[in-house]
């Protein structure tokens, strides 16, 4: 069914993912009249669900649900249009060829000789890291302080952050702001014995970036990824969503027309059409022109720039730095068509609804990144699987079951591309996934691999880049994407920039979407109709 | 490998004609080519500009070469001007500023044909170039080492290149080109220099350039041509109101402390900036700097005595409210000339400051507080210079 496109909005967002229809929704709400126009079939972006082989679905993309923010939900009322958590607080078990593997829980361990000592230090290093996030959220949930021209609203922020820096106390203050830049390895190595562990907490602030467990500021990354702790919906830890992320994108399409949005799908943006830096409206490959007073790109930061305004129309320091932006994927994704429940060695059947993760030790992890640096994909990679029809019936036929993992690190620009490469990948992942998993080979119906490359052309994300654009202290809070565009707004007067790309970042939140809405909201002044 | 008996300094393709030339063997470094800053004596050759021709080797001056479908939209990007509206064979005096509205480099650029321009300019800015031209259909190459050229000024100069055969060069408007023959080849002459004089500017192939250097001095000879070092050409371009860069402003670029780079409107070059045009780097800044006001003005000074006001401060009464950056006594116009930077506040013409001027003699220092009168525009600018036909000295 087509929308009957009105020319008159008062804002068009591009791209219906999580974080444009947050944006939408919010904008809905006070009055104004919104479109959202979306390039794929079904509303949700890389939060998707896919049938990839006859009657086996997978979310496609995004798997593991921690970091939403309970305010999208709770705004959106998305528990009353089809969204529910098929499974909470989900363990997570790090696999070791032994058997012998480790259960982390969300307060506990469990699993692979752990001492009492680790023990210990796992319920007080939780316990700072969770005083740290709670810290960081507080510049969450609004839009970053801009450094040159500070409007009182933003110093007041960092003031906030500065005192809520200084209330953590001496001990704690300190080894924030050492920590913040350190890297995550040396971190393991000062508070844990066990490799499991260690290997567990150190793929936690590397999933999804191009880094190593020695990478600076990885510990940033850590405390990125555990903010849901403090406002997660269905924190504590990692939850699934049933029928797959894709249905938290169906969940929020509903949400956000029963508040007065207009969703065109199959609708593809083709430029953003500008009238010297005043946004015009949008122009769609198909030919027709929207016109409206604010476009919100839910987009990545390079192909809103490069692809809908034209690095032509932007200054160059703008254009020098949206050229700049690193977001070059180095995360793929399996998803493997079971003929039956797996088997992994040692492992209960109890546990196979955990976050299961191939990563045994830290040396495993960084060694894997080590290739990637030069082109090149790990010969033994790291895996972060779910075998969500443990949880949810529905993706697979009775009986059967489907396997998906992200997999680390398979570059985005691999050398010799990825059409001669993606094949020998992907038989190297099966042989990895086997050494832990024997059975594997005599269970797979069908399995599928989605490289960066593949993630790029299906998602129309740029590099395939799981943030829209590294988390790393350089492209963070008044940095992201980069400085000058880090409030949302852009040279383009009228055109925000929403999405994973920008401030706090990328995965499953909608902080982003919503920080928009706010900004646009407080901006009246550019209020049409 | 540079033999270490030699200099590392590189050689202009007209040096071992400077070389002969330049009596006093006094040489400057010009963006890494060693160029003679006097020849023989500084005022002879000012004087030879204003009442013959002087000659000026600018070979080290940055040049490069924009071709392609888009050359003329990636201009209009880079600089303030609307380049649109600049023929074929025509040159504009431009400039270019960062993102901030900030002034990065003035120059000038040379319309060769349709989509063939040369950028001529103090600064190496290759690389904000090449980013300019990012979006664009366009070549940006450097040809600094590939042309040679020479500014020919002053009241004779016309006659000169009569004598030289140039047949029809008097009919050359100001800012215009033209190309002649020149020992089998072709030169190019566009009428443009930094003195404010009559004069042109030629542009010969490295290979060409000794043998025309030798054409051209023959034919002047008897209109009394002379080579002019750069401390002349300072006095010359001070009395004709031209701003140096790296001199009456830091280049963007190379400022490292906050808030010391100048807007156009703060060098008084607010009429290059064109806003009835597409996005062009600094546009935002600069609306932005025009409605709220600027930090600086820039003015011409005319200061009472003769001692060049040089780096000194500006006062008006006991507040310091600027400093001069260039400054010189001009013998033509028989001015004590200066620029200064000064206070938004004081840049009206006719306001009287105050320069605070200490000069030296055999040791000992003497204060001068010296009454100023910001003038309505650089005081040097001879009907010759503007003249078509150009007149027969
Ligand atoms: C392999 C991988 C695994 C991941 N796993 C997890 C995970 O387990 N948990 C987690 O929280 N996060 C995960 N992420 C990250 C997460 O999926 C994203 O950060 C997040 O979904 C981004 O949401 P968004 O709304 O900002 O952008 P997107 O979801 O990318 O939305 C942008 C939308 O714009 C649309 N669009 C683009 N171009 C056009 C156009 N020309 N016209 C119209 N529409 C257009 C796109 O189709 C898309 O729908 C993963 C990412 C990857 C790559």
């Amino acid at each position: 069914m087509m929308t009957e496109i009105k020319s008159e909005y008062d804002v068009v967002v591009i791209g219906a993912g999580h974080n444009g229809l947050a944006c939408a929704a919010s904008l809905a709400k006070t009055g104004r009249k919104v479109i959202v126009i979306e390039a794929l079939d079904s509303p949700g972006g890389a939060c998707a669900t896919t049938e990839f082989y006859e009657k086996f679905s997978v979310s496609s993309c995004a798997q593991w649900l921690y970091q939403l923010n309970d305010s999208v939900v709770s705004q959106m009322s998305l528990e009353q249009h089809g969204f529910e958590l098929s499974a909470r607080n989900i363990p997570t078990t790090v696999l070791c060829e032994s058997g012998d593997h480790l259960t982390v829980f969300s307060d506990r361990l469990e699993g692979a000789g752990v001492s009492d000592k680790d023990k210990a230090a796992f319920k007080s290093f939780t316990k700072q890291m969770l005083k740290f996030c709670d810290v960081l959220s507080k510049a969450f949930k609004r839009r970053p302080p801009n450094l040159v021209d500070r409007s009182f609203g933003d110093v007041m922020a960092l003031l906030g952050l500065g005192m809520k820096i200084k209330m953590l106390g001496k001990t704690d203050m300190r080894d924030l702001m050492r920590l913040g830049l350190i890297n995550i390895y040396d971190v393991m190595e000062e508070n844990f014995d066990n490799d499991l562990l260690k290997a567990a907490i150190s793929l936690d602030s590397v999933m999804g970036s191009h880094m190593g467990p020695r990478s600076p500021n990885t510990v940033f990354g850590y405390l990125y990824r555990h903010m849901g702790d403090i406002y997660g919906y269905g924190r504590p830890g990692v939850s699934v969503v049933r029928g797959g992320m894709g249905q938290l994108g169906q969940s929020m399409a509903k949400a956000a027309k029963a508040m007065g949005v207009d969703i065109e799908l199959n609708a593809s943006v083709d430029r953003i059409s500008i009238d010297l830096d005043k946004v015009m409206g949008v122009v769609l490959k198909d030919g027709r022109e929207l016109r409206a007073g604010i476009v919100v790109s839910s987009a990545d930061p390079k192909t809103t720039f490069e692809k809908f305004v034209g690095l032509a129309n932007l200054e160059t320091d703008t254009l020098r730095r949206v050229k700049n932006v690193r977001m070059k994927g180095d995360a793929a994704k399996l998803h493997i068509a079971l003929d039956g429940l797996p088997n992994f060695m040692g492992l209960a059947e109890s546990r196979l609804g955990d976050r299961l993760l191939i990563a045994p030790n830290m040396e495993y992890i960084e060694k894997a990144f080590n290739p990637s640096k030069y082109g090149k994909f790990s010969t033994s990679p790291i895996m972060d699987i779910s075998i969500p029809s443990i949880h949810d019936s529905g993706l697979a036929p009775e009986g059967k079951h489907v396997l998906s993992a992200i997999v680390q690190y398979a570059p985005y620009d691999l050398e010799g591309g990825w059409e001669a490469g993606k094949q020998p990948f992907q038989n190297l992942l099966i042989d990895c996934l086997s050494q832990y998993y024997p059975g594997l080979k005599h269970q797979i119906l069908s399995a599928e691999l989605l490289t960066p490359v593949d993630i790029e052309e299906r998602y129309l994300i740029h590099g395939g880049h799981w943030h829209h654009g590294e988390i790393s202290l350089d492209q963070i809070l008044m940095m992201r994407p980069f400085p000058g565009v880090s409030q949302y707004s852009t040279p383009v007067d009228g055109l925000y920039l929403s999405g994973a790309g920008t401030h706090p970042g990328g995965g499953v939140l909608g902080l982003a979407g919503l920080n928009t809405a706010k900004e646009i909201i407080s901006q009246k002044k550019n209020r049409t109709g | 490998m540079i033999p270490h008996n030699e200099s590392m300094m590189l050689h202009t393709p007209f040096h071992s004609r400077c070389a002969a030339a330049c009596e006093v063997n006094l040489w400057e470094d010009w963006k890494g080519y060693t160029t003679p800053q006097v020849f023989t004596e500084v005022d002879m050759e000012y004087f030879a500009v204003r009442n013959s021709t002087g000659v000026f080797d600018l070979s080290p001056m940055t040049k490069y070469r924009i071709t392609g479908p888009d050359s003329e939209a990636f201009i209009n990007k880079l600089i303030t001007r609307d380049i649109r509206k600049l023929a074929v064979d025509r040159v504009s005096y431009v400039l270019w500023c960062d993102g901030e509205g900030k002034v990065m480099d003035d120059g000038t650029i040379f319309r060769l044909s349709e989509d063939d321009y040369r950028l001529c300019c103090y600064t190496r800015a290759l690389d904000w170039l090449m980013w300019t031209a990012e979006g664009f259909e366009v070549t940006v190459k450097e040809e600094t080492a590939d042309v040679a050229a020479l500014a020919v000024q002053g009241p004779t100069s016309c006659a000169v290149f009569k004598a030289l055969g140039f047949v029809g060069i008097e009919l050359l408007k100001p800012f215009g080109m033209s190309r002649f023959k020149f020992s089998g080849s072709q030169v190019m002459v566009s009428r443009t220099g930094f003195t404010g004089d009559l004069g042109y500017e030629v542009w010969v192939e490295p290979s060409l350039a000794e043998s025309f250097w030798d054409a051209l001095f023959d034919a002047g000879k008897p209109h009394g041509i002379r080579a002019i070092g750069s401390s002349a050409l300072d006095m010359l371009r001070i009395e004709a109101g031209f701003l140096q860069a790296g001199v009456d402003f830091i280049p963007a670029d190379e400022t490292i402390r906050a808030g010391r780079s100048r807007s156009p409107f703060e060098l008084g070059l607010g009429w290059m900036v064109s806003f009835d045009k597409p996005v062009f780097n600094g546009r935002r800044a600069l609306l932005r700097e025009r409605a709220q006001g600027s930090r600086y003005a820039f003015v011409y000074l005319d200061v009472e005595g003769n001692k060049p006001a040089e780096h000194a401060f500006v006062y008006h009464g006991d507040q310091e409210v600027g400093t001069i950056t260039s400054a010189a006594w001009c013998p033509t116009t028989k001015t004590n000339i200066a620029f200064a930077q000064v206070d938004a506040k004081f840049g009206r013409p006719g306001q009287s400051l105050v320069a605070e001027i200490y000069y030296e003699r055999e040791l000992k220092w003497t204060r001068v507080m010296a009454q100023c009168k910001v003038t309505k525009g650089a005081l040097f600018s001879p009907d010759r210079r503007r003249q078509t036909p150009a007149p027969n000295f």
